[in-house]
């Protein structure tokens, strides 16, 4: 079987992402997986066991002192080595901020074929062919690449499975990295505390609120319900610009597309741009005062009334329930 | 100093957006078509350099079909100081890989300091083509910047991360892309919009630009081989709260074995 190469992401602590998992699963429908990584010299060891869990069938190591200095410039190094050298069928990268900008360097060195955003990918006849959902889930669109290496950033999120495990090969390379035409890191500042909660992406049940919530101390509302239904939490776009909630949580067309069994909104009007991520939700709730609100269209249960008498009603019946 | 902005011309995400069924590719052709948010919020970023720097040239650069050119019209209106619009029929059906080389072929001989692209467009949702075009021209990339200081030898900004963000900076000549908490966008005054009709905007083809289109057909590309449309969703059921809609709300959620 041809080889699938898979670029894993390493938190600036070291952790592998947790795009890993999805990505290996997806690569082992479509032939060998291989883990390609980026590390400081001697760091990759640690990661053989965790990536074989995963179902990696080789590693492939860059290692260069240019990580976590030079921004993407060693991913993208140790990815174009790693594709050199193992003539792969495919090429797969999280759909990840650093992910689609090593992709799309990649696509440009290899004159390879780019697939932006793939929700699905299977391989027919040696072709590789992906699926994605366009405007929101509003139709479904396959793709394939006409010439050239397929090189495909999958949404986060969007995979479940995942590949059986295998004892990986491990290769290691040492990379040179062009300081010149990279721009350079400052300053890692990623939050020190994970919190307990489902993320947001992928996550079964989201508690999202708008600026119905009114403050970012009242917006804590929101985190009381979804830490009752145990879901991760989500926001609509004003609700972050008015600084309730960090970015990383807004739903919608220029956020994160969601797709659970259960989406439950507060204070959201339902704009378009925001039922854009959130619409093709298994179930919808909806709490608004206004009964006109665009939310109500696409809500499986509406309730017209205010987020701060019914949520916390809400609140107390489901503890009610679980003692 | 010389900014160019990459503008892409979009449907407008306040209403439906269609793909045609026949090709999978998007309809231009009927809905409102505008400049994407996010490419104004670039041409923001620039536009806020030139206000305090006098000198500072602003160009606008798209590709795209014959009604782009509103697009540009209103960057040019907001304050940028020309267009250049590549237009050609053989581009139709480009995807981001052919996009980014053409886009790159324009901007290679233009001697600009800084390249300013939105991080992901609203149609397509791909974000590469601006690091694709860094690439072609062998530049750095900073991409997704919540915001960027701009200086005569260098770009630097805080960078969206995935759980969180850091600062990164390049030297110029470079190409970066914003993110949707960069700069909100001014509006066109109506002097802007009187003046913007004398600003200059060229339109290019491939064979101005130098681009062989049969070289091109050699870059792989991703074409679309089906689109199906979705059912809309309905409404559901829709209550008034009477003061007990949260224990109703339990009692469907039970229901649905979702709690
Ligand atoms: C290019 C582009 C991209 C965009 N991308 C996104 C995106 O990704 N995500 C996104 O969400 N938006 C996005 N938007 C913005 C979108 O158009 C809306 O402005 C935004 O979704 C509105 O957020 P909201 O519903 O919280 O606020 P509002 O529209 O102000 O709605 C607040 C709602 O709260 C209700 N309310 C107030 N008080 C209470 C109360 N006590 N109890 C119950 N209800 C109450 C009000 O009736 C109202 O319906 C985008 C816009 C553009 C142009
Ligand atoms: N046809 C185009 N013309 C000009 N700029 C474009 C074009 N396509 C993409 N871009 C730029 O690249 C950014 C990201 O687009 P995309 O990679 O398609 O999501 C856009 O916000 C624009 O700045």
């Amino acid at each position: 079987m041809s080889n699938v190469l898979v670029f894993i992401e390493i938190s600036s602590t070291g952790k592998i992402s947790n795009t890993a998992p999805a990505l290996l699963a997806a690569a082992a429908k479509l032939g060998t997986p291989v883990a390609v990584v980026a590390t400081a010299p001697g760091a990759g060891a640690g990661l053989t066991d965790e990536l074989g869990a995963l179902g990696a069938a080789r590693i492939y190591v860059g290692e260069s002192d240019a990580v976590g200095t030079l921004l993407v410039s060693p991913q993208l190094e140790a990815l174009s080595a790693a594709a050199a050298a193992l003539e792969p069928a495919a090429v797969l990268v999280s759909n990840s901020v650093d992910g689609r900008e090593v992709a799309a360097r990649l696509a440009v060195r290899t004159r390879g074929g780019l697939i932006a955003d793939a929700v699905d990918v299977r391989s027919d006849d040696g072709k590789i062919i992906a699926t994605h959902s366009a405007f929101g889930g509003a139709y479904t669109v396959e793709s394939t690449v006409e010439a050239g290496l397929p090189i495909l950033t999958i949404r986060q999120g969007a995979i479940e499975d995942q590949a059986s495990p295998a004892a990986p090969e491990v290769t290691t390379v040492s990379l040179a990295v062009d300081a010149h035409n990279s721009a350079v890191i400052d300053e890692v500042n990623d939050p020190v505390v994970d919190s307990e909660r489902p993320e947001l992406r992928g996550a079964a049940k989201v508690v999202s609120g708008g600026r119905g919530l009114g403050s970012k101390e009242k917006f804590v509302l929101v985190e009381q319900l979804a830490d009752a239904l145990g879901a991760a939490v989500g926001a609509s776009r004003a609700a972050v610009d008015a600084g309730y909630v960090p970015q990383t949580s807004q739903v919608g067309q220029t956020g994160v597309t969601v797709s659970p069994q259960l989406y439950v909104a507060l204070g959201i009007s339902g704009a378009i741009q925001h039922r854009a991520g959130m619409q093709t939700a298994k179930t919808i709730v909806a709490i608004n005062k206004d009964a006109d609100a665009p939310i109500f269209d696409v809500a499986d249960f509406g309730i017209v009334g205010d987020v701060f008498t019914v949520v916390p009603q809400l609140i107390d019946a489901i503890e009610a329930r679980a003692n | 100093m010389k900014i160019v902005v990459l503008v892409k011309q979009v449907p407008d995400t306040e209403w439906e957006r269609k793909l045609e069924p026949a090709t999978g590719l998007l309809d231009r052709l009927t809905g409102e078509n505008v400049a994407d948010e996010i490419n104004e919020r670039a041409l923001e970023v620039a536009l806020r350099y030139k206000d305090s720097h006098k000198g500072t040239e602003v160009v606008v650069l798209s590709m795209g079909p014959a009604s782009t050119t509103k697009a540009l019209r209103k960057a040019l209106s907001m304050g940028a100081d020309s267009a250049v619009h590549i237009l050609d029929d053989a581009l139709a059906g480009a995807d981001v890989g052919w996009t980014a080389e053409v886009l790159a072929a324009a901007l290679k001989d233009s001697s600009f300091d800084l390249v300013i692209a939105g991080n992901e467009s609203t149609d397509g949702r791909g974000g590469v083509v601006p690091a694709m075009v860094a690439e072609h021209l062998g530049l750095p990339f900073l991409g997704s910047l919540n915001s960027a200081e701009i200086s005569e030898q260098s770009v630097s900004g805080e960078r969206r991360g995935e759980v969180g963000t850091l600062t990164a900076h390049a030297s110029l000549p470079a190409v970066v892309s914003v993110t949707e908490r960069s700069a909100e966008a001014r509006f066109a005054n109506f002097k802007g919009i009187m003046m913007a009709k004398r600003k200059p905007l060229a339109t290019v083809s491939l064979r101005d630009l130098g681009v062989d289109p049969a070289a091109l057909a050699g870059t792989g590309r991703s074409v679309v081989m089906t689109a199906s449309q979705r059912p809309a969703r309905t409404a559901g059921k829709k209550i008034i709260d009477e003061g007990n809609a949260g224990i109703e709300l339990a009692e469907f959620l039970v229901a649905g074995r979702l709690i």
